[in-house]
């Protein structure tokens, strides 16, 4: 399952820069590079989460305070 | 039963109060996420393009910013990992021990007064993109003060969710911080990309034709200094110089199983602080060029339209949260018997209201070097402390070995360099960016020889004994 929800994440993340490099190439115009980005953002900010959620062990202490 | 300011500091710290054990210890993948993730933030949208402002000529820009962001990388390399792997003990405890509680507690509100002006301009970053759907009037380059009202409404909208949030749920917001990050990297990257055939780069060979002659011409903006290749390489050593050279990424480093971790920082300089800048300096080429607005929402609304805006929101809100949170900490000392939210709800009022002065974000470069320069003293400070007086057979933690509420050498040491910083400025006209070195090395002596002068005509013996790595 997380290798599903990180083939998705990477996908996502594709599509934020990869469409920048095509309108650069003249294969696609402005619009359907920030439509692209749009879409890609959507798709990382969903499927990311999952797997990246949990916490990082080396937090700095502001980030590890007894609970109260 | 009433305690004193340094006791309640000391308990908002007591967490972190002993060195961090061998099982905790973190290996290299963590340290490159780390630094990757929190040097690629809402204020490379304001520093690449104030780089432009300041009239940088390409192959000042890009030379600079390799050699200072390698210093940079060194001083976390062979300043603060060090120290911090020897010790594994964070600034503040490493601190203590050197400049005594109450020094500690004078270091402590200026860094949280620091921390909310940072938090401030990360809040007018992210106003400027929320502001874009309402025509609000962005403000300009030039601009000290709140320009309109609508401005006034948007900064004190976005202030009270960020601080509404860092009061709600501070470890969703770092978990949320920690996802955006590798989107938040692309964003910059295609932003610039995406808008290089509008300023003319057809082809790869094109681009540094277009670099100098239309993005780095070299001209600045009227009233701004011109920036030459020493002025990058400065502002890049020193824009992160309280995390090397002023020690506070002591807190990140002690986790390292071994010094050499602190290279890991190129991740972030040459990320964040590289990539981002030049792709942010492209960006506000583009708006001048058109005769557009320079502010980020709008610039990153150029490169990557409805995503640019949300990468400013996100890039704001997720770097003045913590931000708040860690002022809210500092200023709790000062605030007894006051609850968590009251605390971090009056350093969010403090900081909204420094938001809405556009010269926090416009002249972020000045803040940034300022903000360097407070700090990096104690930085030396520690490094006298750790490798020169044992050296000269003299105890290092001389302040906690002796009781003493407050250390003289270090606090000569910390306002003895920052006047001397003042006096380059005023009799030798040297601007702000290049007064930490001087200001650090200055703090190095003066705190070597009033330590050397302090031990050695101390006329009662030495109470309590202090090993060196704890």
């Amino acid at each position: 399952m997380d290798t599903l929800l990180k083939l998705i994440s990477a996908l996502g993340l594709a599509l934020t820069v990869v469409p920048a490099f095509l309108v650069f190439a003249g294969a696609i115009d402005w619009t359907t590079h920030a439509t692209l980005m749009v879409v890609g953002m959507i798709v990382w900010f969903v499927s990311a989460p999952f797997w990246m959620g949990e916490e990082p062990p080396a937090l700095p202490f502001w980030k590890r305070r007894r609970p109260a | 039963m009433p305690q004193t300011v340094a006791e309640r500091l000391d308990a908002i710290n007591e967490f972190d109060r002993e060195p961090v054990p061998e099982a905790k210890l973190q290996g290299p993948g963590n340290f490159a996420g780390l630094y990757a993730g929190e040097h690629v933030a809402g204020t490379e949208f304001v520093i690449g393009p104030l780089f432009v402002a300041h009239g940088v000529a390409a192959a000042n820009l890009f030379l600079g910013l390799l050699v200072g962001n390698l210093l940079a990388v060194l001083s976390w390399a062979f300043i603060c990992a060090p120290i911090a792997t020897k010790t594994r003990l964070n600034l503040y405890w490493k601190l203590r021990k050197i400049a005594g509680p109450y020094l500690l507690v004078a270091y402590n509100l200026v860094n949280a007064l620091m921390f909310c002006f940072l938090a401030g301009s990360m809040i007018s970053v992210a106003a400027t993109a929320v502001g874009i759907p309402f025509d609000m009037p962005m403000p300009q380059l030039s601009d000290l003060y709140p320009t309109s009202a609508a401005w006034v409404v948007t900064v004190l909208l976005v202030g009270s969710v960020v601080t509404m949030f860092a009061i709600l749920g501070f470890e969703k917001i770092a978990a949320f911080s920690k996802v955006a990050s590798p989107w938040m990297l692309l964003v910059f990257v295609a932003c610039g990309v995406a808008v290089l055939p509008q300023l003319g780069v057809e082809q790869p060979g094109d681009f540094w034709g277009v670099a100098n002659e239309v993005i780095w011409t070299g001209i600045p903006v009227e009233g701004r200094v011109h920036f030459t290749f020493w002025h990058v390489v400065f502002f890049s050593w020193f824009a992160n110089a309280a995390m090397h050279l002023g020690m506070a990424d002591m807190t990140i480093l002690r986790y390292a199983r071994k010094w050499q971790y602190g290279f890991f920082s190129a991740f972030g300089m040459y990320l964040g602080h590289f990539i981002a800048w030049v792709a942010s300096g492209i960006l506000v080429a583009l708006a001048l060029q058109q005769g557009g607005e320079v502010a980020p929402g709008p610039i990153a609304f150029l490169g990557a339209g409805l995503a640019g805006l949300v990468a400013v929101v996100v890039a704001g809100w997720t770097t003045a949260n913590p931000t708040i949170y860690r002022a809210g900490l500092a200023m709790q000392t000062v605030t007894p018997g006051w609850k968590r939210w009251k605390v971090t709800a009056a350093v969010g009022v403090i900081t909204t209201i420094a938001a809405l002065f556009p010269a926090l974000m416009m002249r972020l470069l000045d803040f940034v070097a300022l903000y360097g320069l407070l700090l990096v003293p104690m930085g030396a400070v520690i490094v006298a402390d750790f490798w020169l007086l044992p050296r000269l057979g003299l105890r290092e933690n001389y302040a906690e070995s002796r009781r003493l509420r407050v250390s003289l050498p270090a606090t000569v040491a910390w306002l003895g360099a920052l006047a001397f910083a003042w006096m380059l400025n005023v009799l030798f006209s040297l601007q702000i960016f290049f007064l930490g070195l001087p200001a650090w090395f200055f703090a190095l002596l003066v705190y070597t020889g009033l330590s050397l002068f302090q031990q050695c005509t101390a006329t009662t013996p030495v109470s309590v004994s202090s090993p060196s790595t704890a």
